[in-house]
């Protein structure tokens, strides 16, 4: 059963709502983005009906994405404090690469690598929200000189680049790190899932029995 | 402005030739300050041939009408009042696209098409296929394109493409009243243009000079001034106008190396994985914990 309530509660259902809005929102973000980004990307700009649509949507899609990236912020954003295992956890990520984790020290909820990822990611939306309003040309460039506009726009291409990096990289540590998606997507995780990767969670949520 | 052009340098957001098979001569408006009486013929014939019409504006007391350039005023004239040793000059300035032969507004455009340089220097832009992102607003080094509230495409000077293309001088050329505006092949204006700087040294203008900034590549319609030492004066005319370092990253190879990156990053996680197999749950824990499943 998906929802065993034997299993630990890792994500509510609400938390699961708003990451998968944010990863929908996301998608058509670096979709419409890439159209203008480089030539080889403009068809891109057909599946949201063609350039002018897609210069008209990306900006506002945006705002979904301040609201939804925010909402997950404020929800995440204590969680992901680093503490001293999560730097000990990131000098070790060589080996966690490799494939062996029996040197990995004890990891919480989040790891020191979902940590890292996660404060990479908030750097890089900062950025894009303040740049993209600055060349949002119909309602705000007006407001800035050129030159603001030329480095913004440098900004808003480089930190989706890095952000389109990052969000791969997200994606396929959760395929990588089986049931991790389950974990996403109906809530729940089994105990010795929990044990296996953040083994400081499990302790945590079942008071260090089974 | 023709679909059918087969004189294209360059297209904008185009990695591959556009169909240039066609030479033709490169053309150059000279626009001759000293010669320039400020009746605004120019922008006059301008709105005439392109049959575009300005909202009437404001008197703001000065003689700039309308005070800047707009999606229907291609060209303006631009009144400076300068005092300089020779006691005060009025700089009148016909301000407009300078056609650069290196063009920041086609480097900058994001759309295939929207922005085509001639191989006669014309840069022009092909409105059917602008988005209205206003990238080239941003590319541009002379303030030049102007994105209209009716239509969201960007509009500038086309340099009339369309009167050059069949053998006809531009509008403004055409009905400017003491030839400080004439228009021939690049090397002509030049040369011209020589002839009128010795002609105003002679008459005292010791920095006489043109204005055909290198910093673009040059461009298509070159200005002669009486201080060529400090085109400021002329309406913040700029001195040394390029497309700037950060259009250049912006739009340079950054973004196909960036591109390239991206799709390493996804193909090393896909090789990481077929390499190094899943992170899976250990058996050792599994079994510790069998009586869940």
């Amino acid at each position: 059963m998906k929802n065993d309530p034997k299993k630990l509660l890792r994500y509510p259902p609400f938390e699961r709502a708003n990451h998968w809005l944010t990863a929908i929102i996301f998608t058509l973000l670096a979709l419409s983005g890439l159209a203008f980004f480089y030539p080889a990307f403009y068809p891109l700009s057909q599946l949201f009906g063609g350039g002018v649509w897609t210069r008209v949507l990306h900006p506002f899609i945006g705002v979904v994405m301040v609201v939804s990236f925010g909402v997950m912020f404020f929800n995440y954003r204590l969680l992901n404090v680093m503490t001293p295992t999560d730097l000990e956890w990131l000098s070790h990520v060589r080996e966690m690469v490799d494939g062996d984790d029996r040197n990995m020290p004890e990891a919480g909820k989040f790891n020191g690598g979902q940590k890292l990822l996660f404060w990479l990611m908030v750097a890089c939306m900062a950025l894009l929200i303040v740049s993209g309003v600055v060349i949002w040309r119909a309602y705000f460039s007006f407001l800035f000189p050129v030159a603001v506009i030329r480095f913004a726009s440098v900004v808003h291409a480089v930190a989706a680049t890095i952000m389109i990096a990052l969000i791969i990289f997200h994606i396929y540590a959760a395929i990588w790190t089986k049931e991790s998606i389950d974990a996403m997507l109906y809530g729940r995780v089994r105990r010795a899932w929990a044990k296996q990767h953040h083994p400081a969670w499990f302790r945590q949520m079942t008071g260090g029995g089974k | 402005m023709a679909l059918q052009s087969l004189d294209i340098t360059r297209r904008s957001a185009t990695t591959t030739p556009s169909p240039g098979q066609r030479q033709t001569q490169e053309v150059a408006k000279l626009i001759d300050i000293s010669k320039c009486i400020g009746c605004k013929a120019c922008q006059a014939a301008c709105m005439e041939w392109n049959d575009t019409r300005d909202a009437i504006g404001a008197n703001h007391g000065v003689l700039d009408n309308p005070m800047d350039l707009t999606a229907n005023s291609w060209t303006v004239m631009r009144y400076a009042e300068v005092e300089s040793g020779r006691g005060l000059e009025w700089l009148i300035r016909k301000d407009g696209c300078m056609h650069c032969a290196d063009p920041g507004c086609l480097k900058a455009c994001p759309a295939p098409g929207a922005i085509v340089q001639y191989s006669n220097g014309i840069v022009d832009f092909q409105e059917e296929n602008c988005i209205g992102c206003g990238y080239c607003i941003t590319g541009c080094p002379f303030n030049i394109p102007r994105l209209s509230k009716k239509d969201s495409k960007v509009y500038k000077c086309t340099l009339c493409s369309d009167r050059v293309a069949v053998g006809l001088e531009p509008a403004c050329v055409k009905t400017c009243p003491t030839g400080a505006i004439v228009f021939g092949t690049k090397d002509d204006m030049i040369h011209h243009a020589e002839g009128r700087v010795v002609d105003l040294k002679s008459r005292g203008f010791v920095n006489a000079g043109i204005y055909d900034p290198q910093g673009v590549g040059g461009t298509h319609v070159i200005y002669v001034l009486q201080h060529a030492d400090n085109p400021d004066i002329y309406s913040g005319l700029p001195k040394e106008p390029s497309i700037g370092a950060m259009v250049g990253l912006w739009k340079g190879a950054a973004k196909p190396l960036a591109s390239f990156g991206l799709a390493m990053v996804g193909l090393g996680a896909f090789f990481h994985y077929v390499t190094k197999g899943p992170n899976e749950v250990s058996e050792e824990i599994e079994k510790e914990f069998e009586d869940e499943k």
